[in-house]
This record gives structure tokens, sequence and C-alpha cells, in this order.
């Protein structure tokens, strides 16, 4: 019986594919991808460490509000946005937005969502997904509803979500897990484990000595990938994808990956309770710098193709973050019409009272 | 026309829903196979099927949280809550999430989900069952909140309540499910939500209730007339939001007003109803609205029932101190 632990956790071995220096260690899993699209998986890594960058930049200038570094979990986030198909609905956590950006939410909005405008949580009709969710824990028991809903439907879609390795404690993250389970609904759950709950160490949340095991607990299956391997990330997704449209049921994926930048850029510091050296060491395993080894090694990227990327990418974040900042200003009145779909009396009177308040 | 029990009149409302609208789902804990710890979903997974009518893992917050990912998919759901006292549990699905869906989305998500749960006092039942926490409810903005108090309403409320777009709680009185019967018509009709009801017509005192205290407030209606008092009863039906002008023309005819609730004095929404009273027809008040509700404790152990529950001789009691003001 003591050894029940020890024969469980070997079960959640760490899947790579690609290792630091950017050599194959993992032929039998390597995806099928073609040389066009592992060219477009680092041009939207290396756009959206730009995009972090300037995030950051434009968060310090005031131009932006709420933002949550993303810098560091590109093979986490991109690997597994890019295993989707268009119809996939994602119920992204608050660091989740570059997900929804290459799923198709264009970027004026996305900084909107960050400057607190509504008009940034109106998905395009096209866009199957839900705007960034501030309660951790709450997207996973709705991303079984949402999975529920497709297999209703006789739909071959899945619905996908993220929460952190400090969510992994939340009650909802097992309610979720378990229902998808129950139901043998199609759900992708991954776990983006930074190391990190804002300052407290992933082992403070868990002696579990890995988060894909908590899958056990809703009887589905659990996979712990190097989450900054975007190959892995990539492989890991299409084979839990596949297994849910399969009917096969959910998966649960645990990234292991490191933000580079703070929690948020609301005040936090996090020289407080990170090492230098824990720093360096995780910047050896930058998903970009093994990524780009890998591709230079088969001649399919260059310096000059990368500063290309970049140069787009400022560009098209200047343009953004001016369409944002154009964006018809909201109202009272905005807010009011957007409640429900029928007034109710109160909000009736009320939306009369600031119409004319608008109006002087 | 038939004679149905309330809780007869709100299953043949999911079974007319279920029926005319193929995406209305009902699903919560025992409410497939068993239909219900109450019966009110009876019958309804053998005439409509596992797919329309099923059961849940025990788990409120997923159930909250099932309902809103199934609105996205657009359907439209009926959850249950077994007893409105665990709403603790799903209390993020409701308030924080499918409350604020349509606007926190610019109406790209909306969410017609209508939340069933029984409450209230006077029949026994263990800690945390009966306690009335619709003020909670009627406190988030995007939500309704309706607590019908005789059958023909529960069916017409409950029928308008799946058909809204947006969330809605609807709260059914445990002591109300099978007390009285009354004709109930077999074909749909639906009953506006956020318009309160005239139950009884009056000259003297307007006393404003729900739920199980609207037959409180009728039963002390019936003794303050043999004392020559006349009270209106009004019933508000939907207790977020409020019906003000019924009960504004009521307190202009009356001139004297008391809200009555089976909630804490400082729960449910009576204060609420008072504040309205005073904002807009302070000059028609002969005297000061009073209050009838519990004592602000717990809700009390089952066999204190009796003495905490507020009842129809409390009623009679502040409707004479608002006359003799």
């Amino acid at each position: 019986m003591k050894h029940v632990l020890e024969s469980v956790e070997s079960q959640f071995e760490t899947f790579q594919i690609l290792n630091e220096n950017g050599e194959i260690v993992n032929q039998d899993d390597m995806p099928e991808l073609s040389d066009d699209e592992l060219k477009e998986l680092m041009r939207r890594m290396v756009y959206t460490r730009i995009l972090d960058q300037r995030s950051i930049a434009l968060n310090r200038q005031g131009r932006l509000g709420f933002y949550a570094p993303t810098a560091g979990q590109e093979a986490s986030q991109l690997g597994s946005q890019f295993a989707l198909e268009k119809d996939d609905f994602i119920l992204p956590g608050y660091r989740d937005v570059p997900q929804l950006i290459w799923q198709g939410l264009p970027l004026y909005q996305a900084f909107l969502f960050s400057k607190g405008h509504f008009h940034g949580n109106q998905m395009p009709e096209d866009l199957q997904a839900l705007s960034p969710q501030i309660i951790i824990g709450a997207q996973y028991v709705q991303t079984a509803g949402v999975a529920l809903g497709m297999k209703k439907r006789g739909a071959k879609t899945v619905a996908i979500t993220y929460t952190g390795d400090g969510g992994t404690s939340q009650g909802d993250f097992y309610e979720g897990m378990n229902f998808a389970g129950a139901y043998k609904a199609p759900a992708i759950f991954v776990v983006q484990n930074n190391g990190f709950a804002i300052s407290v160490p992933r082992e403070l949340q868990t002696s579990a000595k890995t988060l894909a095991q908590k899958a056990v607990a809703a009887g589905i299956e659990g996979i712990q990938v190097d989450g900054m391997d975007v190959l892995a990330v990539y492989a890991a997704t299409k084979h839990a994808r596949d297994r849910a449209v399969a009917g096969e049921g959910p998966t649960l994926i645990e990234t292991l990956t490191y933000r580079y930048g703070p929690h948020t850029m609301s005040g936090d510091d996090p020289t407080r309770y990170r090492s230098e050296e824990m720093d360096n060491e995780w910047a050896k395993k930058d998903p970009l710098v093994r990524f780009r080894k890998f591709l230079e090694g088969k001649k399919l990227w260059s310096e000059e193709e990368e500063n290309k990327v970049i140069e787009e990418a400022k560009e098209d974040i200047k343009q953004a973050i001016k369409d944002a900042e154009k964006y018809p200003k909201q109202k009272v009145t905005d807010l009011i019409g957007n409640m429900y779909e029928e007034l109710p009396s109160n909000l009736v009177e009320q939306m009369e009272e600031y119409k004319a308040k608008e109006s002087k | 026309m038939a004679q149905m029990t309330m809780i007869q009149a709100i299953t043949d409302a999911m079974r007319t829903e279920l029926k005319n609208d193929e995406n209305v789902l009902v699903f919560g804990e025992d409410v497939g196979k068993n239909g219900g710890v109450f019966r009110a979903t009876e019958g309804l997974q053998a005439e409509f099927g596992e797919d329309r009518v099923f059961d849940t893992p025990l788990a409120e917050s997923g159930i909250g949280g099932l309902a809103i990912g199934l609105a996205t998919q657009g359907f439209r759901p009926v959850p249950e809550i077994q007893f409105f006292g665990f709403v603790y549990e799903v209390i993020d699905s409701i308030s924080g999430q499918m409350a604020r869906m349509r606007y926190r989305s610019g109406g790209r998500w909306t969410m017609p989900i209508t939340v069933r749960a029984p409450f209230g006092g006077g029949v026994h039942t263990p800690e945390l069952h009966a306690d009335s926490l619709e003020g909670l409810m009627a406190q988030q903005p995007g939500l309704k909140v309706i607590i019908p108090s005789t059958p023909y309403e529960a069916k017409g409320l409950l029928i308008s309540a799946i058909r809204d777009n947006d969330p809605v709680i609807f709260l059914e009185h445990m002591k109300l499910y099978r007390s009285f019967r009354e004709e109930v018509p077999e074909e749909e009709y639906t009953i506006e939500i956020g318009k309160a009801d005239v139950k009884r017509e009056g000259k003297d005192v307007t006393l404003v209730s729900y739920g199980a205290m609207v037959h409180s407030c009728l039963k002390a209606a019936e003794e303050l007339e043999k004392d020559g008092i006349s009270a209106e009863v009004i019933d508000l039906r939907t207790v977020s939001p409020i019906d003000i002008e019924t009960i504004l023309e009521s307190v202009k005819k009356t001139n004297r007003a008391v809200v009555v609730q089976e909630a804490q004095k400082q729960a449910g929404i009576a204060a609420n109803v008072v504040t309205e009273i005073q904002e807009r027809a302070i000059l028609h008040l002969e005297a000061p609205v009073l209050r009838v509700t519990a004592p602000d404790t717990v809700y009390a152990f089952s066999d204190a029932e009796e003495v905490w529950l507020p009842s129809h001789k409390d009623i009679v009691e502040k409707v004479n101190t608002v006359l003799n003001f």
C-alpha cells in the first residue's frame, strides 16, 4: 500500500519533444506540422513576446490598464491554441489574452479589455470565446457546460480552458474536471504551472508531486508537458482534442512553464519571492531560444525573418493602441443598455436620468 | 382547468416549456429518474428523455457553471438547487457570472437561465434548508427574482421566467408546495415578471408581502376586518425588480403601510420597499411604514420555528400600531 503514491506519480512523467538545445529527443511523438506551420508557430511566439514587451511599456506609460505579463509562456499559450480549430471555444483566464488574439480577437479590442472598456469583451461573432476570467476557477466549471453543450449538439468541436498552478487549489477546478468527466464531455483543461501564484510557490498549493495527477480524482486522462517546448504542448493538445472529438472525454494538461515578468503590472515585485538564480535557470529554457535553434537547424528561420516579425508586431501594436484610444468613451446609458434584453422598471427610470445628464 | 397544488403547477410549467422549446434543459441533483426531492420534476425525464432532463454530480457550483456553459451553446437551462440554503456554494456562478454575462460581453453572450430552488419555513426542515436568502439575490444587478405564492401564479411566472432571455431566480416556498389546491389552466399562459398583484382590496392600510407571508397577510386582513379595519394586501410576486407603481397607488389610497417578510429584519427586501415608499410618497403617509420580519438571528432550530417565524398575529399587531400612530 505504501507504494501507491509513487506508482501514481510515475504515470505523470514530463512529456518533451524538443530539449533546451533545440534537439528532437522524442521522434515518435513529433507532430505532423508542415514547414509553413512550424514557421507560423515561431512567428506567433516572437510576435507575442514583442506584444508582452510593448504592453508592459504601454502600461507604464498609463496607456494600458490591467495587464498580466506573458513572456516565458509563449509555448504553453500558443502551442495549445495552435492545435485548435476555428469553432473550438476558449475560456481563458486573465493571463490568456494571447490565445484569444491568435484565435481571432482584434488587437485593439485586447487593449480595450486592458483599459476597461466593454467593447474589448465583445468577441467577434466568428470567435467562440469568453473574455478573460478574473475569478480563478470559474472558467473550469463553465468549460464543462460548454463542452456538454457541444456534445448535445453533436458538434465536432472542443472547449478549452486555462488556469494557473494556484488555480488547481480551487473547488471549481475539481468540479469542472469532474463534471466534464462524468458527462464524457469534449473539454481540454490546461494548467499552466509557472511555479508561483503571485508570491506563493507551487509547493505550498499541494503536496501532490505533479498537478497533472489531479486528473485521477476526476477519472480522466492527465498529461504533464514541458511547457517551454512548443512542439510538446502542441502535440499534447492535439492528442487531447482528437480524444475529445472522438467522444473519449476530457483531458487535463499541465504545462511546466515560467513567467519572466511580474504576476501583473499592478505593483507585484517578483524579486520579493524569486531568486535571480531561478530566473536565470528558466531563461535557459526560453521557448523562443530552443525553437529558434530547431528551426535554424532546418534552415527555416533567420535573423532577417525574425526582425521582420518584430517590425510587423510593433507596427500592428502602434495602430491598435491608436484605434483603442480613438474608440468612443463609455456612457452610463451604454452600461445600463447592456444589462438586460428588456430593462426592468428601476433601470428604465435610471436610463432616463442618465440620458438627461448626458445630453446636458 | 384542473385543481393543482403549487408543486403540480410548477411541474406543469416545466412540461409546457420542455414541449415548446427543444433548447430547454432541466437538470440538478436527483431531478431525473427520481423526479426531484419534492417531485417537482416527476415524470419529466420519462417523457422527454435523459438528454433533456438529467441528474448532475453533487456540486452546486458545478451546476451553475454547467448552466452558463450550456447557455453559450444556445440552450435554455433550468437548473435546480436542491435547497436555497445551498446557494452559498454557487453564488459566484449566479451573482459573479451569469448575472453579469450580458453586460460583461457587451451583449455578445446572454444567459437565458432559470434557477429553481425551494426555501421557506414552517415545515421543520434541518439546518440551512428554510433560510430566506432572496435579499442576497435581489442585490445583484443582472438578476430577476421571483417568489410565487399560489399555484396559478407559479405556473404563469415560471413559464415567463423560462422564456426570459436573462437569468431569473425562481424561489419556491416549501410550505406552499402542497398546502392548498387551486384552479390552474391546463393550457400555457404567462404572468408578467415585475408586476405585483392586489390579492385583497382595502382602504385603511396597505400590506406589502410575498411568498408564504402573503397568506399570513390575508389571514390577518380577515381578523382586522372583524374590527372594522380594511387592509389591502399586495403580493409582490417579483421581489427584484419591485413593482413600485402598484405599491404607490395603494399607499396613496390607504396612507398607511406595513411590509411583511419571513426573512430576518436585516435581510429580505422589506427595507427596499420602505425606502421606495418614503422617497416617493412621504406626503401621503399618515404614519411611518413599519416592518414585520423575523428576528435578526440565524434561522431558527426547527423546534423553535413557531415562536420565531412571523405570524398573522404579528401582522395584526403591527397594523394596529400604524393605525394608532
